[in-house]
């Protein structure tokens, strides 16, 4: 069970916030909130300020792809209360071609954490005063941590001894990448269906309990 | 003949009027005092450094990305490649996270092995950091006192899981296998005689003329800055801020045991150094103390569907060997729900953000490394200091590329 104060706490912020908070949950007694991409500096900004909540140090700041989702990425927040002893988790769904505020105006240290989600997403900060990438290399092309980029990478770089510098390209596999199935017919784990397996259970009518559409996604 | 009849030798007279002409300067990626690949580009107006843009990534290698392609048991060595100084605590923190999801508790030994461990580890750094400080500012007799140290810690993390540095030790459920026998009175030994190694590397800096004068006032911050960049661990404390999750979201078995949270009261980078010395001896006192208390039991889970069973009953039931294998080809299934779980690293706050789909692999692991927080301040608190000054800076920030570039 979450700890009383901060479910005090959370329906103290939904009703001080209410119209910028789409709603909260607990996640693992975690509190979550989510919010609309637009109001984020608002929300954010409460949150440190209030004397009730002094959320003073953003923890973190990342990107989460969900390609299957209608709205695909999800920009979470960390927010730590030192005074209060309190965590809470912002959640923000945007779209690729949405363009989330950003909060650096609120906190400094989102400056480096917004780079990075750009960097790895493609997801873009209006406001960031510096957006370039951080993490990849100078002139990469495209955003590694999306589900749809391979991970093997588009290139590869070598010395070449005749051009005396550092080339780059296309990545070639001397074996082809070994994608294991882990998956397992056994314990009903699963429910997907496997080769040779036909018989052991029909998948629609399920020995499992059924599995929604993003873990479908990610046991392929 | 004077030296000033020469006709070659212009007369440079520095005054009010003289120009000096701004210059961009690069700084790294290998250089001595970067710490490993740092790549700084500086912005000077003579000595005085204007801006500080570091170039990280040149150690990127994708973590995040190929933990989501790896069971969590394949996923778990990562974490000791990220901050190579102390492997352990991060193995921690992403244990910590699928026990949360899975709902799984540790046996009291396997808790008390892990403090244990995390305290060595929280010396090693330490260790490793105030030394190759004192390096980047001209004393190198403590680098070479504080390996052989360094070397004894580690040559303890070798008996207990074999390796010096990739320990892959604390697995979800427990540590992988028990302390081997004599070990826990060798760290004992250790415990005892270490403070005398501190107190002589004390001699050498604490209150050292050459090392106060470029340490004391250099890169100050202060305790409202240091929330704002999210600075956390000694740099945080540095500040002022009696903050440290061993005490305030107490994990393990520290809440029941007794040690002090050191604080900085200038924000400098002296005050951060008195604050890692203070911090080995507290973390040497907390070792003592798990060594004393540590009770006989089992060190992992005996929920055979997360961690392994027994060598001896592999060879004798058909059961446990069908866990065995599952286990090390299929791994284990963490049911779905997401957490953030964060344990005090040596270098501050270590955080997991762990999003699971219910299959065998995480759908999403972000690392909060503290390093990358702290790197990010680098350029206001080198910003008018002189190019010398941004040295120690760096030395005081504790970084080290693993858990930034990630």
């Amino acid at each position: 069970m979450p700890d009383d104060s901060l479910v005090d706490l959370a329906e103290y912020i939904s009703e001080k916030l209410e119209g910028y908070v789409i709603s909260h949950e607990f996640e693992k007694d975690e509190l979550v909130i989510h919010a609309m991409p637009d109001d984020i500096v608002k929300v954010v900004q409460f949150l440190r300020d209030d004397r009730e909540c002094e959320f003073t140090t953003l923890i973190d700041l990342c990107g989460v792809d969900y390609p299957r989702r209608p709205v695909r990425f999800e920009v979470v927040y960390s927010l730590l209360s030192m005074r209060q002893n309190n965590r809470a988790r912002i959640k923000v769904a945007v779209s690729e071609d949405q363009i989330m505020p950003s909060v650096t105006s609120v906190f400094s240290t989102a400056g480096w954490l917004e780079r990075e989600a750009w960097d790895m997403y493609g997801i873009l900060f209006a406001g960031n005063p510096d957006l370039r990438r951080i993490l990849t290399d100078y002139g990469f092309d495209g955003h590694p941590q999306r589900r749809d980029f391979p991970l093997s990478g588009y290139v590869e770089l070598r010395y070449d001894d005749e051009l005396k510098r550092v080339v780059y390209e296309p990545v070639k596999l001397a074996q082809d990448y070994r994608s294991f199935d882990y998956l397992s017919p056994w314990e009903g784990l699963t429910n997907v269906q496997l080769a040779g397996d036909e018989k052991a259970c029909i998948p629609e009518h399920g020995c499992d309990k059924p599995q929604d559409e993003d873990s479908k996604n990610a046991s392929k | 003949m004077p030296l000033n009849d020469r006709v070659d030798t212009p007369d440079v007279v520095i005054g009010d009027e003289t120009q000096i002409k701004p210059f961009t300067m690069n700084f790294g990626p290998q250089h001595p005092a970067a710490h490993g690949v740092l790549r700084l580009v500086l912005e000077m107006e003579g000595e005085i450094v204007e801006r500080a843009d570091p170039h990280i990534g040149l150690l990127h290698r994708g973590t995040e990305k190929l933990i989501e392609y790896k069971t969590y048991t394949q996923a778990l060595p990562y974490f000791d490649r990220l901050d190579y100084v102390c492997p352990m605590n991060q193995e921690h923190a992403f244990a910590l996270g699928i026990e949360k999801l899975l709902d799984v508790t540790v046996p009291r030994r396997a808790q008390y092995i892990r403090v244990l461990f995390c305290e060595l580890g929280r010396v090693l750094n330490h260790i490793l950091n105030i030394t190759t400080f004192a390096l980047d500012v001209g004393a190198i007799t403590p680098a070479l006192w504080g390996f052989e140290e360094r070397e004894k810690g580690m040559e303890f993390y070798e008996r207990v899981c074999g390796a010096r540095l990739h320990a892959n030790y604390f697995r979800p459920g427990g540590v992988s296998q028990d302390m081997p026998a004599g070990l826990a009175e060798d760290m004992l030994e250790w415990c005892e005689n270490y403070p005398k190694f501190l107190a002589d590397l004390e001699g050498l800096l604490t209150d050292n003329r050459i090392f106060k004068q470029r340490t004391v006032d250099i890169g100050v911050v202060t305790a409202d800055e240091a929330q704002d960049w999210g600075f956390t661990g000694a740099m945080l404390r540095g500040s002022g801020i009696a903050w440290d999750l061993r005490k305030s979201q107490p994990y393990e078995v520290y809440e029941e045991l007794d040690f002090d949270i050191p604080v900085g009261n200038t924000g400098d980078c002296y005050a951060r150094y008195l604050v890692r010395i203070e911090e080995m001896y507290q973390s040497i006192s907390i070792m003592k103390q798990c060594l004393a208390n540590m009770p006989d039991g089992a060190v992992r889970t005996d929920d055979y569907k997360v961690t392994p069973p027994p060598r001896a009953e592999i060879k004798n039931s058909m059961e446990a060997m069908i866990h065995h294998f599952k286990l090390y080809t299929e791994g284990f299934h963490v049911p779905k729900g997401e957490t953030y779980t964060a344990v005090e690293a040596p270098k501050g706050e270590f955080g997991v953000y762990l999003v699971s789909d219910g299959t065998n692999k995480p759908y999403r692991c972000r690392i909060r490394a503290p390093g990358f927080a702290h790197l990010q301040a680098l350029d206001f608190m080198s910003k008018g200091h002189q190019l010398a000054d941004t040295v120690s800076i760096i030395g005081s920030l504790d970084i080290v590329f693993g858990e930034i570039d990630r």
